[in-house]
């Protein structure tokens, strides 16, 4: 009977994944597959660019410059015991281009703009204002999701490059301004070293990816929260967490199939 | 004018995007934006090509003069062959100039190194198409190694 | 009751559970055109879930809401979108939107639907809001707003693209005594100016039996009585009289269903 129970238990928990998978891809579904409107639609994708891209600028760039300067020291401290310290560069710039960048900038984006999404999904639909579109009929998945999905799936990446930008900027100041390896070098084998299809390309996917996932997963825990206090914050927690899980779980596949050869 | 605060502010959010791609391809991947045909291609075999890899650089005398843009096996003679591809602003090698494998440092990446030949009136150039006849294939490590130990066990 | 006027929505032996938990079992009424309409009950009844009903954001396990003729359940997105362009809902929290003023959330649908110019949108707009009183709250964001000023602003906008039917969850729930009379004022205004049908859903039983023409009164999954006002403050009915006379004990009891209470006391600790 206990073992039955635990089928039981086994075979909900699997029903209710699918079930939560079938919705969030009907979400999702729902809100990209229609003809655009640009007419109406830029001025809302402008806004949510506003909110979800340029307000996790400066966090993105503040950490991009830190984590750069940090690997550098690391990094350094290390060459130099071999006398290949003119190796930082590439150290610098291939960590952050393969995975720091995408990574690290797709967990800040969890947490600084998806778990805002998920938290402004869950008031406007405990506020009843999700209903009230559907009232108006006003389809909310394209009036509330749509514009919050692709800005999401736009600012990623790019946020991913400045990040990688700065942090490789950072990674300059330590290595060459104090720590005094030639610039020269530094760059020379810097380029050398990196690829535009092999570093560039697998950077900007693996962001876009890491955009789709954790925007995707922002929006469906706001848009299905439970609507009272508790389930918002609920979601909110459950947003950063399992975005966070994502983002790792598929950039460890990714850089198998990329760099694993 | 809250709207258009937001649009310049998206705007600039969007042209950053764009300059720190711009950096990341020009300035860190150091793309070369070739205007039409401004590559030539040679030819060499080698015995064992060691560690060489597609994009590896071919070097004289240290200057980078072009770059390994594809390593085959020769159908019939299964030997590697490297196909070069040089920049056109280094050519008039002779064809006697030799190409070996070289490693940068004790345990760097490996390159190729030109050493131009000598000049002689009945020696052509190299061009397009053309194959370099001297090549040195790389050293093996673990060869050298065995060498060592068996010319040791000789003298003993 | 005789005889009632044209009715605009009809609901037929529908049935409603979440999960495991029955809502309604066999709910059948009738919503006349043209007049206003209470359905009254004990909070936790699911008379918000009726309302969802009818404007076809749930789906009844059986049975069926027809509007105007048109089985709402059974119709496609877009025909479901059309008939919601005719009717529309004010809900209990107001549910103005929080990023836009309360111009713009009168104009939201307007500029959506009606594809009318600026300039008569905006006269538009502007009338809606004189007559709920708030042409001068214009500028303002729904967060300055009071609580009965907001759920004036959503009335509003609830009215701007002239509908047939208004759907009013809860509109006196949590009101002071003047925006309560305010609102009781304009819901029955609105309904006798522009022959408007109203739903309201209340338990506020003084006001609503202040305007209602017609009334239905829903506890333990069904309607349990229907009439004129009238007819109900005069009806015998025990359950009815313990609800419209606001006593604490009766048919609906003041305990939560329990075992006994002195076995309980008594029982030792295991």
């Amino acid at each position: 009977m206990n073992l039955i129970d635990q089928i039981a238990r086994l075979g909900r928990a699997a029903i209710e994944l699918v079930i939560g998978l079938g919705k969030a891809g009907l979400m999702l579904w729902g809100a990209i597959m229609h003809r655009p409107r640009f007419r109406k639609g830029t001025p809302l994708l402008l806004k949510q660019l506003y909110v979800v891209g340029v307000q996790s600028m400066v966090i993105i760039l503040v950490s991009g410059l830190f984590i750069g300067m940090v690997l550098a020291l690391q990094g350094y401290n290390i060459l130099v015991g071999f006398g290949t310290e003119e190796s930082l560069g590439p150290m610098v710039a291939l960590s952050l281009l393969r995975e720091l960048g995408p990574v690290v900038t797709a967990l800040l984006f969890a947490g600084r703009a998806g778990s805002a999404l998920t938290a402004e999904l869950g008031l406007m639909k405990s506020t009843e204002q999700l209903s009230s579109l559907e009232m108006m009929a006003i389809d909310p998945l394209r009036q509330i999701i749509a514009p919050r999905f692709w800005a999401g799936v736009i600012s990623l990446p790019l946020l991913a490059l400045m990040f990688t930008a700065v942090g490789i900027y950072g990674g300059h100041i330590v290595g060459v301004e104090w720590k005094g390896i030639d610039s020269g070098s530094f760059w020379s084998i810097l380029q050398a070293s990196v690829e535009w299809r092999e570093d560039i390309v697998n950077c900007m996917i693996k962001s876009l990816l890491f955009a789709v996932v954790v925007t995707w997963i922002a929006l469906y825990r706001g848009y299905h929260v439970i609507p009272n206090p508790e389930g918002i914050s609920r979601a909110t927690t459950q947003t950063v967490v399992q975005s966070s899980l994502a983002v790792l779980a598929l950039d460890f596949l990714l850089t198998a199939i990329m760099f694993g050869q | 004018m809250l709207t258009r605060k937001i649009e310049i502010l998206v705007g600039l959010f969007l042209l950053s995007g764009l300059a720190a791609f711009l950096v990341l391809v020009f300035n860190v991947a150091n793309v070369e934006v070739k205007s039409g045909d401004s590559s030539y291609t040679l030819y060499a075999k080698f015995n064992n090509i060691g560690g060489l890899k597609v994009r590896s650089p071919v070097k004289v005398g240290g200057v980078v003069v072009g770059r390994v843009s594809a390593i085959d096996l020769d159908p019939k003679k299964l030997v590697p062959v490297v196909t070069l591809s040089m920049d056109k602003r280094y050519q008039d090698f002779p064809e006697t100039s030799t190409l070996s494998i070289l490693t940068s440092g004790l345990l760097g990446e490996q390159f190729l190194g030109l050493t131009p030949g000598f000049m002689d009136d009945d020696i052509e150039l190299l061009v397009d198409g053309d194959r370099i006849e001297d090549t040195h294939s790389a050293l093996v490590l673990e060869e050298l190694i065995g060498q060592f130990l068996y010319s040791m066990g000789k003298k003993d | 009751m005789t005889q009632l006027p044209k009715t605009l929505v009809e609901t037929k032996n529908m049935a409603f559970s979440r999960g495991t938990h029955v809502i309604f079992e066999d709910v059948t009424l009738s919503i006349p055109k043209g007049k206003v309409t209470a359905i009254m009950g004990p909070s936790g009844i699911g008379k918000t879930t009726l309302l969802k009903l009818i404007g076809g954001q749930l789906i009844p396990d059986s049975g069926s809401v027809t509007f105007d003729g048109v089985d709402v359940h059974k119709c496609s997105r877009s025909e479901l979108f059309a008939l919601r362009k005719r009717m529309s809902m004010l809900f209990q929290s107001g549910a103005l939107f929080t990023d836009m003023n309360v111009f713009d959330n009168v104009a939201f649908a307007l500029r959506e639907h009606s594809g009318l110019p600026e300039a008569i949108i905006r006269r538009i707009v502007l009338m809606k809001l004189e007559a709920v009183g708030l042409r001068g709250a214009a500028q303002l964001m729904p967060s300055e707003l009071s609580g009965g000023m907001q759920r004036r602003a959503a009335l509003a906008r609830a009215i701007a693209l002239e509908p047939e039917m208004v759907l009013y969850d809860e509109p006196f729930a949590g009101q002071d005594p003047i925006s309560m009379g305010v609102l009781v004022k304009l819901i029955r205004e609105l309904s006798d100016a522009l022959n408007l049908t109203s739903v309201v859903v209340s338990h506020d039983v003084s006001e609503v039996l202040g305007i209602a023409d017609y009334v239905y009164v829903l506890a333990d999954k069904r309607i349990i009585a229907h009439g004129t006002p009238e007819e109900l403050r005069l009806s015998e009915d025990l359950k009815l009289r313990q609800f419209i006379g606001g006593e604490p004990d009766g048919p609906v009891p003041f305990h939560y269903p329990a075992e006994d209470y002195k076995k309980e006391l008594l029982r030792e600790l295991d």
